[in-house]
């Protein structure tokens, strides 16, 4: 996709809202998915909602946004800005992420995906940082994880010791954070999903953290790709309808 | 006013699992070519019209804190590199 593309897709706020019926929802259910040059997993995060009932609506990296006006924020996966620097450096030093710091400091639930978990911890809304995988590749392929925490608005119902089949594609996806800092996440209960078979050398297999409000949470897997059946797996799904409440 | 070259060397920490640089060795070593240790990091050159140098150093500072590294991860060092047009 062109940059030009998403420019235009951003300006029609919703291209792809077929249902027509968006009038009908509420700003309850009203979710900003934030885009950034080179995400790549905007579309699939975006019907990924509007397949659960939800109502996204596209942010562009040069928005500011009132906070009220949506129920949750998603920063989806793929690159931003070349990645250069560091993955996601670029991307948390933009205008949209001044929104994003209010609406974390206002509560709102906010989910980051992949590049958004780098974006996020780039921009110190969550601890910790992502390096190269251990193995030195770019990695895509299925992973079970473990629910550590539930989180009370992403995959809700889920309860501790719960598993789930989700893909991920990632090449510096390796949690990585100081060993105090590590024991005090496990402690604050701050720890979301671990991997079973660890893929990418995380340390202590981690997948997924929260920060210590619990409002901003954040994974490397896409559970935007696993929706369906025919995908491999309908895993992701409930990661976005316990936003319906 | 001058104008004022500071470079900044950003490296990984040693803690850190060095992938760029383990890759360079594997290569190295392949070629044969004998390395006892490899690091990888980046180099930014920033320019600067100051009044005097350590304006120039202390601009340099707050970018590289703020942005150009990541202190988790990575360390960094100013290098003053040229003064021109004094």
């Amino acid at each position: 996709m062109s940059p030009t593309n998403i420019r235009s897709d951003h300006q029609q706020k919703n291209p792809s809202n077929r249902s027509g019926n968006s009038s009908a929802k509420t700003s309850r259910s009203k979710v900003g998915v934030i885009r950034f040059p080179g995400t790549n997993c905007d579309r699939d995060v975006f019907e990924a909602l509007e397949m659960v009932g939800l109502n996204p609506e596209w942010l562009w990296h040069l928005d500011r946004f009132e906070a009220k006006k949506y129920a949750a924020l998603i920063l989806p996966g793929g690159f931003s800005f070349g990645d250069y620097l560091r993955a996601g450096a670029l991307a948390s030093r933009s205008p949209v992420m001044d929104s994003v710091r209010e609406a974390a400091q206002y509560g709102m639930p906010i989910l980051g995906i992949c590049n958004g978990f780098q974006i996020l911890c780039e921009s110190h809304l969550l601890p910790g940082a992502l390096v190269k995988n251990a193995s030195l590749r770019f990695q895509d392929q299925w992973v079970n994880l473990r629910l550590v925490n539930s989180h009370r608005s992403f995959g809700a119902t889920l309860q501790p010791g719960a598993s789930l089949a989700l893909p991920i594609a990632h090449g510096e996806g390796r949690f990585y954070t100081p060993l105090d800092e590590l024991k005090r996440l496990w402690d604050a209960q701050q720890i979301w999903f671990t991997y079973s078979e660890n893929p990418n050398g995380s340390l202590q297999d981690i997948a997924g953290v929260m920060n210590k409000e619990k409002n901003v949470v954040a994974l490397m897997p896409h559970p935007e790709r696993a929706m369906q059946a025919w995908m491999g797996s309908e895993d992701g799904r409930i990661i976005f309808e316990t936003l319906l409440g | 006013m001058s104008e004022f070259k500071i470079g900044v060397r950003v490296m990984p920490r040693e803690v850190i699992l060095d992938t760029q640089g383990r890759a360079v060795e594997k290569l190295l070593k392949q070629k044969q070519i004998e390395v006892g240790h490899c690091r990888v990091g980046r180099f930014v050159e920033l320019d600067f019209n100051e009044a005097s140098q350590d304006m120039a150093l202390s601009k340099a500072k707050l970018i590289a804190e703020t942005v150009l590294h990541n202190p988790l991860i990575e360390t960094f060092e100013l290098i003053p590199m040229s003064v021109t047009g004094r």
